[in-house]
């Protein structure tokens, strides 16, 4: 997606916890993204990682150690939460558990000084939008966790924020249901037109809802894309391994040209792969191959690499084959399955591997 | 032949019956120590007062529960309202209500403060603040009387900054009483109040500044409503022991200043009119009883309690 008028700007930020006579801990280190008006955009990364505090940064929850956090173009960084014109949806809900349903919505509202009826009317269409308006007059004891999880938007888009900011809201409830909300996050998204901050540790999730994601890893942002460019054109290994499977090559650059480089595999093949823009690796890199991006051929002169077939896992959809490469190293490629029937492999057969230049990648370590 | 309807209602019955020998033990118990004191009491209330104490067995009177709020006029035997023991009643119910406001407003915070402590830290604060629960309650009044005796600490300091000139009389007035049972029942509501606290998800106090309210509207809308069974809990645990109080009112009140506890004291002593004392103790129990019953329909019907 093209990035359109910037919403949320982070500058250089740093957080940094100073815990009691022991070691202080750099949550996030020098942290700057640009995340653009009615944008998707998912942050994603294993616990630890920053990406729940970068998103309490935005809240306003704690203060930046450095930098600046500018909402269209203003610093908002010292503004307390009250003051700023975004809204969460917390990992557990968060629901005021003394207010029904409609006072839990309507209550950004009532704060902010709205009229009586204007909070009504807009809590009735917040309750429309989520599909919920029976259940105005519940606790929020007496409804299910999608519901609630229901409320806890109504709640947060009420006030119509700029941004809206998601920390882990799906991670609560069961797959069927992870799913159906996944389906209606996105459909609230499109509707309202609201930038979405979405943090996650699921990849999946990541790739299916959002417009642009970034990959974080202690306290750094490693790579913003698109989905599509994060699992098909990963620029480290980190990415490349977290998110998907992998086969990893370890290998020497021979030389480069016209964005490929040809790697003398440590087994001793050589292979051609494809370079990340502008790259000019040289001596020891990690090549990756996706196993769906791989295919598995008879071995012969023709074949990328080679070896012996190890195991077979059969998926369903796919079928797994583990290939032992000549020098040692595993190599999985995966294949769908079709109704015409498998391939006609069988465990420890002499196989090949067979890949193009574009599949494989070179990464930056 | 038994029908299966008959053998379930049998059934029943000899379950009914068992559950009554099987609570046996805990019914003797308290019909022996709690109901029937409460009955001699009553019945004490009832009879006339010895010479020397005591009463006259099986002579029975109304003298001690006209006494509680009448008089007889030693020479022309009319009855008039007993002023002493209204100004002593409305005294009791005047400062135990205080005694109540003041520690909630010293209370909130204090407990507020522990609850957001780390963990750890909590225990210790918590410590800290029942360390004067175990010293011995004549010592802690003691105590209050040094700091607000007329050379005391309070009225030294003020003085040697100048913002008086001579000391101030707290010591003996009904001030002194409030400033001593707020010290000392303090911890009954700090307690049940950080006990509520503590069971607070403050993630909701974040969505609270989330959702554009103040500090001020967090406090009103948010955290109060949701630690009110712990305010209810510690002014009950506060009111009641502040309405009986005896020994603070006597150190620090002195013997113009007397509450209720007091009054109760003086008849089973030198006043030697244990009717009397039995009545009043009863009408102080039922002073209570409505208090607690006025709460606790508060408490219902407003939900009271987490979600």
């Amino acid at each position: 997606m093209a990035i359109g008028k910037t919403a949320i700007e982070a500058v250089g930020v740093t957080k940094i916890f100073q815990s009691s006579g022991q070691d202080s801990l750099k949550a996030l280190d020098n942290v700057s993204v640009t995340i653009g008006e009615n944008e998707f955009f998912t942050l994603l990364g294993p616990s630890g990682c920053g990406k729940t505090t970068l998103l309490r940064l935005i809240a306003g929850f704690d203060f930046p150690t450095d930098g600046q956090i500018l909402l269209h173009g203003k610093d908002i960084a010292p503004l307390p939460p009250f003051q700023r014109p975004v809204n969460t949806v917390f990992q557990n809900y968060a629901l005021f558990p003394h207010m029904t349903v409609g006072q839990n919505i309507g209550f950004g509202l009532e704060m902010q000084g709205k009229p009586k009826a204007q909070v009504e009317a807009r809590v009735a269409e917040m309750l429309r939008l989520v599909q919920m308006e029976e259940l105005k007059n519940r606790r929020t004891s007496q409804i299910s966790g999608g519901q609630q999880q229901r409320v806890a938007l109504a709640r947060a888009l009420a006030p119509e924020p700029k941004v809206l900011l998601l920390d882990e809201p799906l991670s609560a409830l069961d797959y069927k249901l992870r799913k159906e909300m996944q389906i209606e996050l996105k459909r609230l998204q499109n509707e309202t037109g609201i930038t979405f901050i979405f943090v996650t540790h699921d990849q999946e999730e990541a790739l299916t809802m959002s417009d642009r994601i970034a990959v974080m890893s202690k306290g750094q942002i490693l790579q913003v894309g698109s989905p599509r460019d994060i699992y098909d054109r990963p620029a480290v290994r980190f990415v490349a391994n977290f998110i998907g499977e992998t086969n990893f090559l370890e290998g020497k650059v021979v030389s480069t040209a016209k964005g490929q480089a040809k790697i003398a595999l440590d087994a001793g093949t050589t292979i051609t792969a494809s370079l990340g823009d502008g790259a000019k690796p040289s001596g020891k890199v990690t090549v990756v191959v996706r196993p769906e991006h791989a295919s598995l051929v008879a071995a012969s002169g023709k074949a990328t690499l080679s070896g012996k077939l190890e195991n077979i896992v059969y998926f369903g959809t796919d079928t797994h084959y583990h290939v032992k490469l000549h020098g040692g190293s595993e190599f999985t490629v995966r294949h769908q399955n079709v109704h015409a029937g498998a391939l006609a492999f069988e465990k420890g057969d002499k196989v090949g591997v067979l890949f193009g230049a574009d599949a494989a990648r070179v990464l930056r370590d | 032949m038994a029908t299966p309807r008959e053998i379930a209602v049998a059934a029943e019955r000899q379950d009914i019956r068992n559950r009554w020998l099987l609570s046996s033990p805990a019914l003797v118990i308290i019909a022996l120590a709690a109901i029937g004191p409460l009955f001699v009491m009553l019945l004490y209330s009832f009879m006339l007062k010895g010479d020397y104490g005591d009463v006259k067995a099986w002579q029975f009177s109304s003298d001690g529960w006209f006494g509680v709020f009448l008089q007889r006029d030693i020479f022309d035997d009319t009855l008039t309202l007993a002023d002493a023991h209204v100004t002593i009643f409305w005294r009791s119910v005047k400062l135990s209500l205080m005694t109540t406001v003041v520690t909630l407003f010293l209370g909130f915070p204090t407990a507020y403060f522990i609850a957001t402590r780390p963990a750890k830290q909590r225990d210790i604060w918590l410590f800290l603040v029942t360390i004067p629960f175990w010293t011995n309650i004549l010592i802690r009044t003691f105590a209050m009387q040094e700091v607000i005796r007329n050379e005391g600490i309070v009225n030294s300091a003020m003085i040697w900054i100048g913002i008086i000139d001579a000391p101030i009389q707290i010591m003996y007035t009904d001030w002194a009483i409030l400033f001593g049972m707020a010290y000392v029942y303090l911890p009954l509501m700090v307690l049940p109040l950080y006990a509520s606290m503590e069971k607070i998800d403050f993630r909701l106090v974040e969505a609270g500044y989330d959702l554009y309210a103040t500090r001020l509207q967090v406090l009103r809308r948010i955290i109060i409503p949701l630690v009110k069974p712990g305010i209810i809990a510690g002014s009950i645990l506060v009111f009641i022991p502040s309405l009986g109080a005896y020994v603070t009112p006597r150190v620090l009140g002195g013997g113009k200043n007397m509450m209720l506890g007091n009054l109760i004291e003086l008849q089973f002593g030198q006043g030697r009119n244990w009717p009397l004392g039995a009545a009043l103790s009863i009408t102080l129990m039922i002073i209570v009883t409505l208090a607690l019953l006025v709460y606790v329909k508060n408490a219902s019907k407003s939900g009271g309690g987490h979600g």
